[in-house]
C-alpha cells in the first residue's frame, strides 16, 4: 500500500467516532435503535479496521508512522526560533499498542453497549458520548506533541464525567461523576504545570524530539526532570487512580456498566500508565521518581487488594481490582520495566473488559442487583456467564497460560533486580497476587456457587450481539499471551534497552510467583468455605446474611481515605465558603451598588410633588448659579 | 436734586424681589403665593424703571409697562383658578395639588 494510503488512515482514525456522534447528537431520539446503534458500531467497525491496517503496517524499517493534519499555532521564542504546535499524529509502536486496544476493545463493548442499553430513553445520547470518548482517547495517543496530548487527556475526563452521571435524574450518580472530575482535575493541574516547566526548559513539546533534547541539555538526577517528572506523575496517578487520589474511581460505578468496561478498566484509567512510559526519556533522568512511581504503585496493590476484600457490590470489587492491577503497571514502570507493563495493560484491558461486561450480563439478568450478598448458585442457572467470568478471574489471577500470567509474571519478574525497585517491592507485588486471587474466589463462590439468595427469576438476555462481544474477549483474555513476542519487538524502539543483572536473584524466585496465585486459591477455597456451601452438602442451607464488622466495613469504605479526605479538604473548605459567605471582595464592588441606591434615594425624596419645594429648589440652584458666575467675574477681572 | 444711586435701586429691588420670593416658598395658602409674586414682579420693575433712569433711556419704562400688562393677565388666569380650586378642593392649600408627582 502507498505511503500516502496509509498515512490518510492514520488521519482519518478518529474522524469516524466523530461523524458518528455529531450525527447522534444532532438528529439524537429521532434515530431508531437500529439506525443509531449501526452508526455508532460501524464507525467503530471502520476505526478498528483500519487501525488494525495501520498497524501491520508498522515494522522495523519503518517503526514510526507520521501524518500532518494541520497546524494548530506556534509560538515565538526568544530570538527568531519559534516553537510549531501542530495538529499531527504520531504512530509508533507505543501508540500502535494504544489504538489497537483503544479501537479493538473499543468496538467490541460499543457492541456489547448497543444490546446492553437497548431499552434505555437516551440511547443515543449514550453512544454519542461514548463515540466521543474514543474520539478523545485516540487523539491522546496519537498525539505527536504533549499538547494535543493534553487535548485529548481533558476531553477524555470530560467524557469519563458525562458517562458517570449518565443517569442523572439520581443524586448518587451526579455527586460520583463531579467527584471523579475534581479528583482528576487535582492531578490535571499538576500535569499542566510540569508541561508548562517542561516548555519553558526545553523550548519544544514534541514527543519525538523531546527525549533527545532532553538528554543533550540534563544528566540524571538533575533537578529539572526531577521536578517535572514528579508533576507528570501527579497526572498519570489523577487519571489512573492511584494512590492519593483514588478515592474517584469506586464511585464511578455509578455508570452504565459498558463504561466501566471501557473507561474505568481498558482504556482511559491506564492514561496515566501511557503517559509515563510515553515520557519515559524524562523519567529514566529522575531514577527517585521512577522509585516513587513503584512504591505508589505496590502501595495501591496492596491497599486496592485489601478494600476488594470487603466490598459487597461486584462492580465495586473489579473497580478496586482494576486499581490493583494498574498499581502493577506502575510498579512495572517504576521498575524500568516499560515492556511488561504496557504489556500488562494491554492484557488487563482484554480481561477486565471481559470480566466488567460479565458482570454486565449477569447485573442485567438479575434486574439490576450489584449485591454480591444477593446473588449465589448462579453457576448452574447462567453457564455461560459463569463460565466467560471464570476466564477473566483465571486470567487477573494469572493461572499459567492464561494472558494475565504472561504479562504478570513478566512484571514480577523483573522487579528483584531492578535498580529502581528491588526485592521490598517484589515481595509487595507476590502479597499482591496473593491479595488478588483471594478476593477473585471470594467474588466467583459468592456470586456464582452457594445458595441461591435472590428471589426474581433470571432474564439473561438473548442478544447474538451481546455474546459474540463476550466471547470474542474471552479469546482474547486466554490468549492475548500469544502477543508478547510481537509487542517486544514493535516496543524495543519505543523504550531503552535495560540492561538486566539477574546476578542476586535467588533461584525460588520464579517458583514462588507462579505457586502464589494456587496458595491463595488453596487458602480461600477453606476460609471462605462458608460462601460455596450449598445445602445438598451441609445439614442445614446456609444463607447468611451480610453482617459487615467495624473492620470490614473501614475497609469497604477504602481504608478511610474518603473520610480523611472529607475531614481535611471537603469540610475546611466548605466551613471557609461559609465563614466568608458575604466575601470581602464582593464588599468592594458592593459598594457601586450601594452609592448608585444612594443616589437613587436622594433624587427620590426630591421628586415630592410639592410646588413651593420646587420653587425653593429653582431658587437655590439659581443663587448657586448667580453666585458661581459671580466668582467667575471676578476671578476674570483679577487677572 | 442729586440723583439716587443706582445701587441703592438694585438693593432695594433685591430686597422686594427676595421678600416676594420667600412669600411664595413660605405661603401655602395660594391666593399669598400669587400676592407674593405680584411682589416680585414689582421688584423686577423697580430694577428696569432704576437701570432706565440711571442710563436715561425708555426701554426701562416700556419694559415696566409690558410687565404690568403680563401681571395683570397673570392674575386673571391666576384668580379663576383660584375660583376653580376653592371649588374642587374646598382649600387653597398649594401643598393639596401634588396629583402629579407620580
Amino acid at each position: 500500500m502507498t505511503p500516502f494510503f496509509i498515512e490518510m488512515l492514520l488521519a482519518l482514525l478518529p474522524f469516524y467516532p466523530l461523524i458518528s456522534f455529531l450525527l447522534l447528537i444532532i438528529f439524537g431520539k429521532r434515530l431508531s435503535w437500529h439506525i443509531a446503534s449501526i452508526l455508532s458500531v460501524g464507525a467503530m467497525v471502520l476505526s478498528a479496521v483500519s487501525s488494525f491496517i495501520v498497524v501491520s503496517q508498522l515494522s522495523i524499517q519503518s517503526p514510526v508512522i507520521t501524518t500532518h493534519l494541520w497546524d494548530w499555532f506556534e509560538f515565538n521564542l526568544t530570538g527568531s526560533a519559534v516553537a510549531k504546535i501542530n495538529f499531527s499524529f504520531y504512530l509508533d509502536g507505543l501508540s500502535a499498542v494504544m489504538i489497537s486496544v483503544v479501537s479493538g476493545i473499543g468496538l467490541l463493548i460499543h457492541m456489547f453497549a448497543s444490546a446492553y442499553m437497548k431499552d434505555d430513553d437516551n440511547f443515543t445520547r449514550f453512544m454519542a458520548y461514548m463515540n466521543l470518548f474514543i474520539v478523545a482517547m485516540l487523539i491522546l495517543v496519537l498525539a505527536d506533541n504533549l499538547v494535543l496530548l493534553y487535548l485529548g487527556w481533558e476531553g477524555v475526563g470530560l467524557c469519563s464525567f458525562l458517562l458517570i452521571g449518565f443517569w442523572y435524574q439520581e443524586q448518587d450518580n451526579v455527586l460520583a461523576a463531579r467527584k471523579a472530575f475534581i479528583v482528576t482535575r487535582v492531578g490535571d493541574t499538576a500535569m499542566a504545570i510540569g508541561l508548562f516547566m517542561l516548555f519553558k526548559e526545553l523550548g519544544q513539546l514534541n514527543i519525538k524530539t523531546l527525549s533527545e533534547s532532553a538528554n543533550t541539555l540534563w544528566t540524571i538526577g538533575d533537578d529539572a526532570p526531577y521536578w517535572i517528572a514528579l508533576l507528570l506523575l501527579g497526572g498519570a496517578v489523577g487519571k489512573s487512580a492511584q494512590l492519593p487520589l483514588q478515592t474517584w474511581l469506586p464511585d464511578a460505578m455509578a455508570g452504565p456498566t459498558p463504561v466501566s468496561a471501557l473507561i474505568h478498566a481498558a482504556t482511559m484509567v491506564t492514561a496515566g500508565v501511557y503517559l509515563i512510559a510515553r515520557m519515559n526519556g524524562i523519567f529514566l533522568l529522575a531514577p527517585e521518581v521512577m522509585t516513587y512511581v513503584a512504591w505508589l504503585g505496590a502501595a495501591t496493590l496492596l491497599l486496592a487488594g485489601i478494600a476488594a476484600l470487603a466490598q459487597n457490590d461486584i462492580k465495586r470489587v473489579l473497580a478496586y481490582s482494576t486499581m490493583s492491577q494498574i498499581g502493577y503497571m506502575m510498579l512495572a514502570l517504576g521498575a524500568g520495566a516499560f515492556t511488561s507493563g504496557v504489556f500488562h495493560l494491554m492484557t488487563h484491558a482484554f480481561f477486565k473488559a471481559l470480566l466488567f461486561l460479565t458482570a454486565g450480563a449477569i447485573i442485567l439478568a438479575l434486574h439490576h442487583q450489584q449485591n454480591l450478598f444477593k446473588m449465589g448458585g448462579l453457576l448452574k442457572r447462567l453457564p455461560f456467564e459463569t463460565t466467560l467470568f471464570a476466564v477473566g478471574l483465571v486470567c487477573l489471577v494469572a493461572l499459567p497460560g492464561s494472558s494475565g500470567f504472561f504479562s504478570k509474571e513478566a512484571i514480577i519478574g523483573e522487579l528483584w533486580s531492578s535498580t529502581t525497585a528491588g526485592p521490598m517491592l517484589w515481595y509487595c507485588a507476590i502479597l499482591g497476587a496473593l491479595l488478588t486471587s483471594i478476593y477473585s474466589c471470594r467474588l466467583f463462590f459468592l456470586a456464582f456457587m452457594g445458595e441461591k439468595r435472590f428471589e426474581h427469576e433470571l432474564q439473561p438476555s438473548s442478544s447474538k450481539l451481546l455474546k459474540l462481544s463476550l466471547v470474542v474477549l474471552a479469546v482474547l483474555s486466554l490468549f492475548g499471551g500469544l502477543f508478547a513476542n510481537t509487542l517486544e519487538v514493535s516496543l524495543s524502539a519505543v523504550f531503552p534497552e535495560t540492561s538486566l543483572l539477574n546476578l542476586n536473584e535467588p533461584h525460588w524466585l520464579h517458583a514462588a510467583a507462579i505457586a502464589t496465585p494456587f496458595v491463595g486459591i488453596i487458602f480461600s477455597w477453606f476460609y471462605f468455605a462458608n460462601y460455596r456451601r450449598t445445602g445438598e452438602h451441609s445439614s442445614s442451607a446456609v444463607i447468611f446474611q451480610d453482617k459487615p464488622t467495624a473492620m470490614v466495613m473501614f475497609c469497604r469504605r477504602g481504608l478511610g481515605f474518603d473520610s480523611l479526605y472529607s475531614a481535611f479538604l471537603v469540610k475546611p473548605y466548605c466551613w471557609l465558603a461559609k465563614v466568608n459567605r458575604a466575601d470581602v471582595f464582593d464588599q468592594l464592588i458592593m459598594l457601586n451598588a450601594w452609592y448608585v441606591a444612594m443616589c437613587h434615594d436622594v433624587l427620590k425624596s426630591s421628586q415630592n410633588g410639592k410646588l413651593r419645594w420646587y420653587a425653593a429648589a429653582i431658587g437655590l440652584a439659581t443663587l448657586l448659579l448667580l453666585l458661581t458666575l459671580n466668582i467667575e467675574l471676578l476671578s476674570l477681572e483679577a487677572s | 436734586m442729586s440723583a439716587i444711586p443706582l445701587s441703592h435701586i438694585l438693593i432695594l429691588a433685591s430686597i422686594l424681589f427676595i421678600i416676594g420670593f420667600v412669600g411664595v416658598i413660605a405661603r401655602k395658602n395660594t391666593l399669598y403665593i400669587l400676592m407674593s409674586l405680584e411682589v416680585m414682579l414689582n421688584a423686577v420693575g423697580v430694577a428696569f424703571i432704576g437701570a432706565g433712569s440711571a442710563w436715561q433711556q425708555a426701554d426701562g419704562q416700556v419694559m415696566f409697562i409690558l410687565i404690568l400688562t403680563l401681571a395683570a393677565a397673570e392674575v386673571a388666569v391666576g384668580l379663576a383658578l383660584l375660583i376653580q380650586m376653592q371649588r374642587r378642593f374646598k382649600s387653597l392649600n398649594i401643598d393639596l395639588l401634588s396629583k402629579l408627582k407620580g
